[in-house]
């Protein structure tokens, strides 16, 4: 069925430059931390290492704290995702579902709350942790992260478009309302749960200016704040340098490529079609 | 404060009901417990804060900030006059405004391109959006070594097109160039997802129609696709230029706002004035500027867009 004309593998090649083009300095990366130290600043430059080794990865290894900064990255993205998915679904249920009085006006203070950049509140809420004694701590860089009136905004939008015949369903069976967050709201809503987690997950984990504003201790740094002072413990190491990248960077690129679908979808259900 | 509110009497029917007869307890009240957890973390880590910095504002307050002077409107005089305020803002409506076309328009193209089935498409997805799951770190470590002079990546390829280096991040007048070029790469992916998505949105109806009317791939593109992706090219437009006013990570991390403070955004500059000068008010006082230009641009987005959906309907 399908012809193949000229303009159609045209653009199929630039397609695929373009994607080779985005890739390179990716690779680039990859390929210096397989290098020999003293290989990585000869000129001309070379692409692939006349020896691959794994030499840059080992000594990142053992002399740097990479691994305790990537536990800490694990724990801080996996707190701020479970806490911001819980308190942003209930939100959201209480403002779609239910009615209390001050209910619009709460809805409009959160969604004016979408306005405010986080950056303005580094100062204050630095103020705030550290009388509240949370500065070095995975509390005083998770609960600031938290707070996300955009995802009550998101999920409140598509809670709306649930059919409220399941909920009803469930309500004649005798079902809480607690129950029916987590028994039809919940599944019904899963394919925007996943992409929301997973942009907060990806969010949390590359959060930079905020961790980098409550850590003083290196041991209790994420990924971003740690891999920040590599350039300097490392001097002009290059591939040492390159091989911490690709190891600050190698756990996103695998979830990325293992939720694709989902975040491509997630991103058609929360951000166009409303 | 002069004007009475005439609320009273809106309460008024309510009491008229005997109490028994009302919605129970739970129903009228129990809906506040679900927002509840996240009306605590809005009210300390976001309304709080909010308000604390305009309160700060006022003050000559030191991080360690236990005395505290009232010094009035003096750190906002002093902001009109700093010349550091109005060229940290400067350099970030230059980055703002170099980086949001390419960062729509590179966009646009490759939703297009990867708007297709398969492993061809899967694969152009990845590599298009690949770079914005990276942290602002991982970007930086990589750019910085593909900006160097002499074994970098970028002048090697100059230096073998017979072209001069250039010092890309130690010339005042490349460095904002090297940083835009950066942030292209890295966050063009989100926008790509948005084409995609209202790309994938168009009904399939619309082209077979066109397609009986005998429209070529050319007229499709113009005639039909791009008109119908001109809502999120808007949405599109106004969230880039308030992602770019945000700029910071990359900047402090490539150039550290050098050489020479031409790259220096705002936002690093509450960062030295709150955090290496210690001058939390005239931090707070420089904040609130910037939170005002956030909410013009965000404002002025919602009534162009705002009103043209309510037109649509």
């Amino acid at each position: 069925m399908k012809r193949l004309s000229f303009p159609k593998v045209a653009i199929a090649v630039g397609a695929a430059l373009l994607a080779v083009l985005w890739l390179v300095p990716l690779l680039w990366a990859l390929d210096t931390s397989l290098k020999p130290e003293q290989e990585t600043t000869r000129t001309p430059i070379s692409w692939l290492p006349s020896a691959p080794t794994s030499a840059a990865y080992q000594s990142v290894l053992e002399q740097g704290s990479i691994l305790r900064w990537f536990v800490n990255s694990t724990i801080v993205a996996v707190l701020v995702t479970a806490l911001t998915l819980l308190v942003s679904v209930l939100a959201a249920y209480g403002f779609s579902r239910t009615t209390f009085p001050g209910r619009k006006v709460m809805f409009g203070v959160v969604i004016a709350g979408i306005l405010v950049p986080p950056q303005v509140l580094i100062v204050p809420l630095f103020q705030e942790m550290s009388s509240l004694r949370l500065v070095d701590t995975y509390w005083g860089m998770v609960l600031p992260q938290v707070v996300a009136p955009v995802m009550v905004f998101v999920l409140k939008k598509f809670f709306d478009g649930v059919s409220r015949d399941y909920e009803d369903a469930a309500r004649v069976d005798g079902a809480t309302r607690w129950r029916i967050v987590w028994g039809v709201m919940v599944p019904m809503s899963r394919p925007i749960l996943v992409a929301v987690g997973i942009f907060t997950f990806i969010g949390a984990w590359n959060n930079f200016l905020w961790p980098f504003i409550v850590t003083t201790d290196p041991s209790m740094m994420t990924i971003p704040v740690g891999l920040a002072n590599v350039q300097g413990s490392y001097g002009l190491r290059y591939a040492q340098i390159m091989a911490s990248a690709v190891l600050g960077g190698l756990p996103l690129l695998i979830v990325y490529a293992l939720f694709q679908r989902h975040v491509i979808r997630g991103v058609g259900d929360a951000g166009v079609k409303g | 404060m002069a004007v009475q509110t005439p609320a009273r009497p809106r309460t008024k029917p309510s009491t008229h009901e005997p109490p028994r007869s009302g919605p129970p307890w739970t129903e009228r009240w129990g809906g506040l417990f679900f927002v509840a957890p996240f009306g605590l973390f809005f009210l300390f880590f976001l309304l709080w804060p909010t308000l604390a910095g305009l309160w700060n504002s006022f003050f000559n307050t030191s991080l360690a900030g236990v005395k505290q002077e009232f010094l009035g409107l003096a750190n906002w005089r002093e902001l009109f006059g700093d010349p550091a305020v109005w060229d940290s803002l400067k350099n970030t409506l230059v980055f703002t405004a170099m980086s949001t076309p390419p960062l729509v328009l590179i966009a646009l193209v490759m939703a297009l391109l990867a708007n297709r089935r398969g492993v061809f498409g899967w694969f152009l997805r990845f590599a298009y959006f690949a770079p914005f799951v990276l942290p602002a770190t991982v970007i930086t470590l990589i750019w910085v070594w593909i900006y160097q002079p002499g074994f970098g990546l970028v002048n090697g390829l100059l230096t073998a097109g017979g072209f001069a280096e250039i010092d890309w991040l130690n010339a005042e007048n490349r460095a904002m160039l090297a940083v835009v070029i950066t942030t292209v790469w890295w966050t063009v992916g989100f926008n790509f997802l948005l084409y995609l998505a209202a790309l994938q949105g168009i009904p399939a109806q619309v082209y077979e129609a066109a397609s009986i009317d005998g429209a070529n791939g050319r007229q499709t593109l113009f005639r039909i696709t791009l008109p119908l992706l001109g809502r999120t090219t808007g949405l599109i437009v106004v969230l880039q230029l308030v992602a770019s006013l945000k700029i910071f990570d990359q900047i402090y991390l490539m150039t550290d706002g050098g050489p020479n403070y031409a790259t220096r955004p705002i936002i690093q500059y509450i960062y030295e004035s709150g955090f290496t000068s210690y001058r939390i008010g005239y931090a707070s006082a420089v904040s609130y500027l910037f939170f005002a230009i956030i909410v013009i641009v965000s404002v002025a987005q919602f009534k162009l867009f705002g009103g043209r959906k309510e037109a649509r309907r």
